[in-house]
């Protein structure tokens, strides 16, 4: 069951470019500084996370979250700061507990880590890893990381990570610890792990219904018994965009997401999205897209059936302007949130 | 041939999940194998797929009528060939390189992927299907035969008779079918090709099969620059 008090709205960034009005692209750093002010905003509407990717490629826009995130921690009073996600496959378990454990400090904690293997590549070769490494460099690290976050000293035997012995990290947290979720695209074997850690599971559902996750929430119920691990609500992160008017949201996304998704497709091999792909993923599939009603009932749904005690919205996909993301944060924050939480509620 | 009555699947991860699920909802027998234990598995099989058995290889190859290779291509030599002998597989399997490596390093670069697989089981008898649409849409869009906008798979391989079977097959799976009569064509569908990813309809993959030399990709391959 949904507890809808409890229920909690993120956004998402992946740091994408950002376009001047007349379709020129801003910088890099221009970009940043928005993302910066966006979280603000969000914060002063009572968003209560913010997300903000890891790529490290010239379409986006953030290579190191952390920073970004200690920036908005500093303006900043109640909003969650969290990763979305920490490349942790391609990165230092020690480095990673240092900057989050900084970032909790930063924020009086408000630190939230969300580890993934990536979907992207680009950071194994950067960092001088082996892509074929992908499985066991994720575990290894994960369970270096584990140790780590406890706060003790540690003894470490690595073979893709360094050996330690008896070695202890700093800064130690104030608080209770940096809250973990692991990020999942839909292999079975993640949800275990998830389960295994005792960490949050957030699914990345970036494509086709949320439907075809309803299995995999009983198989993290079930290995979180296996276990002996407390079951904690799921978290969603999904693509939306939101504006006034229902045709408008869909002719930006349409543009936007696509030019994303096609870009990133060409390196991938994908076929380009068609706009038969597009309708069907606003429709009934993981895009949110539409006017606030439109997105706030396709949320609830999701919501409702997956059991989340999260959902966090991907913004700012392909080359939108600072007026569209900031008028879809207002929207998400002002009309969305409230409204998906009164559907939750009418419907008990 | 006899009539297909037991499928065999090798590969748990997400397209392996689907097509088990699709096999069952079809009414076939399922047995599915994952690169662990049968144990290790177990708890996925049981919960996503319920009715299907988790095996070993072994298990799975030896009670089945058709297997279907769902692994990353770079592990495709973890198989011994004896162990698929005399058997008909679908190879759903494509080369690509964010999770098989660098492609010397897995394939020859003189050949296409399909191919490399039949001369390595080279007493089985190879088709090409499944690895053209997205794993997720393979789950969302199988209809019943002469649904409205049913989408529909390629068929390659080049054994005419059990391309026939495995098309028969594919269709009690909730697809239509395009066939080939040559492994080679499998490349068509391969990443990079217009119709990795993509999700249509029989007529709309006809036609780009038809018209394969006039794309981009296809004028790669007739150069020899994309395999």
């Amino acid at each position: 069951m949904v507890n809808v008090d409890k229920l909690q709205f993120g956004l998402e960034t992946f740091g994408d470019i950002v376009s001047a009005e007349n379709g020129d692209l801003l910088t890099a750093g221009q970009s940043i500084r928005q993302i910066v002010k966006e979280g603000q905003l969000a914060d002063k509407l009572g968003v209560d996370v913010i997300g903000v990717g890891e790529h490290h490629r010239p379409d986006y826009s953030v290579s190191s979250p952390e920073v970004v995130l200690g920036a908005i921690a500093s303006v900043t009073q109640n909003i969650k700061l969290a990763t979305a996600v920490t490349v942790l496959s391609s990165d230092d378990p020690v480095r990673v507990y240092e900057r989050f454990a900084t970032l909790e400090g930063l924020s009086a904690g408000r630190a939230q880590i969300m580890l993934g293997r990536g979907s992207f590549t680009e950071s194994f070769p950067l960092f001088g890893y082996d892509l074929t490494d992908y499985d066991d460099l994720f575990n290894e690290k994960l369970e270096m990381y584990s140790q780590l976050i406890k706060e003790k000293p540690v003894t470490w035997q690595g073979k893709f990570t360094q050996t330690l012995k008896d070695q202890d990290v700093y800064p130690k947290t104030d608080y209770n610890g940096i809250e973990t979720y692991i990020g999942i695209g839909g292999s079975p074997e993640s949800i275990i792990r998830t389960a295994k850690y005792g960490y949050k599971v957030i699914l990345a559902i970036i494509g086709g219904q949320a439907d075809r996750f309803v299995p995999y929430l009983d198989l993290y119920k079930k290995a979180a018994s296996q276990f002996g691990k407390p079951i904690q609500p799921v978290a969603v992160h999904s693509h939306g965009f939101i504006a006034d008017d229902e045709d408008e949201a869909v002719e930006v996304a349409w543009k936007n997401i696509k030019a994303n998704f096609d870009r990133i497709g060409l390196t991938r091999g994908w076929a380009p999205m068609s706009r038969e792909q597009f309708d069907g993923e606003t429709k009934v599939g993981s895009f949110y897209v539409g006017n606030p009603e439109h997105v706030a009932q396709r949320m609830a749904r999701t919501i409702k059936l997956l059991e989340l005690g999260r959902f966090d919205l991907v913004y700012g996909a392909g080359n939108q302007t600072a007026a569209q993301r900031e008028r879809m944060i207002e929207l998400y924050a002002t009309k969305v949130i409230p409204r998906v939480k009164e559907i939750l509620s009418e419907e008990g | 041939m006899a009539k297909i009555k037991n499928v065999g699947i090798i590969g748990a991860g997400k397209v392996g999940i689907v097509l088990a699920q699709l096999a069952l909802a079809a009414g076939y027998n399922v047995r599915i194998s994952g690169s662990g234990s049968v144990q290790k598995i177990a708890l996925t099989i049981e919960t996503l797929v319920p009715g299907a058995v988790s095996a070993t290889n072994q298990g799975v190859v030896s009670k089945s009528d058709l297997i279907i290779l769902a692994i990353p291509l770079s592990r495709y030599k973890n198989i011994k060939p004896k162990l698929l002998k005399d058997k008909l597989v679908i190879d759903a399997m494509n080369y690509w390189w964010e999770t098989d490596g660098i492609r010397e390093e897995v394939l020859d670069p003189n050949s296409t992927s399909s191919e490399q697989v039949q001369k390595y089981f080279n007493k089985s008898t190879i088709v090409k299907t499944f690895n053209h649409m997205g794993y997720h849409n393979l789950q969302e869009e199988a209809r019943p035969a002469g649904a409205e906008n049913r989408k529909a798979l390629f068929v390659t391989g080049n054994n005419k008779a059990a391309v026939d079977e495995v098309a028969d097959f594919v269709n009690t799976m909730g697809f239509d079918t395009v066939v080939h009569d040559d492994l080679a064509d499998g490349i068509m569908t391969e990443p990079g090709s217009s119709l990795f990813g993509a999700s249509l309809t029989k007529g709309d993959l006809q036609n780009v099969i038809d018209h394969f030399d006039e794309t981009e990709f296809g004028q790669k391959v007739k150069a020899g620059k994309a395999n």
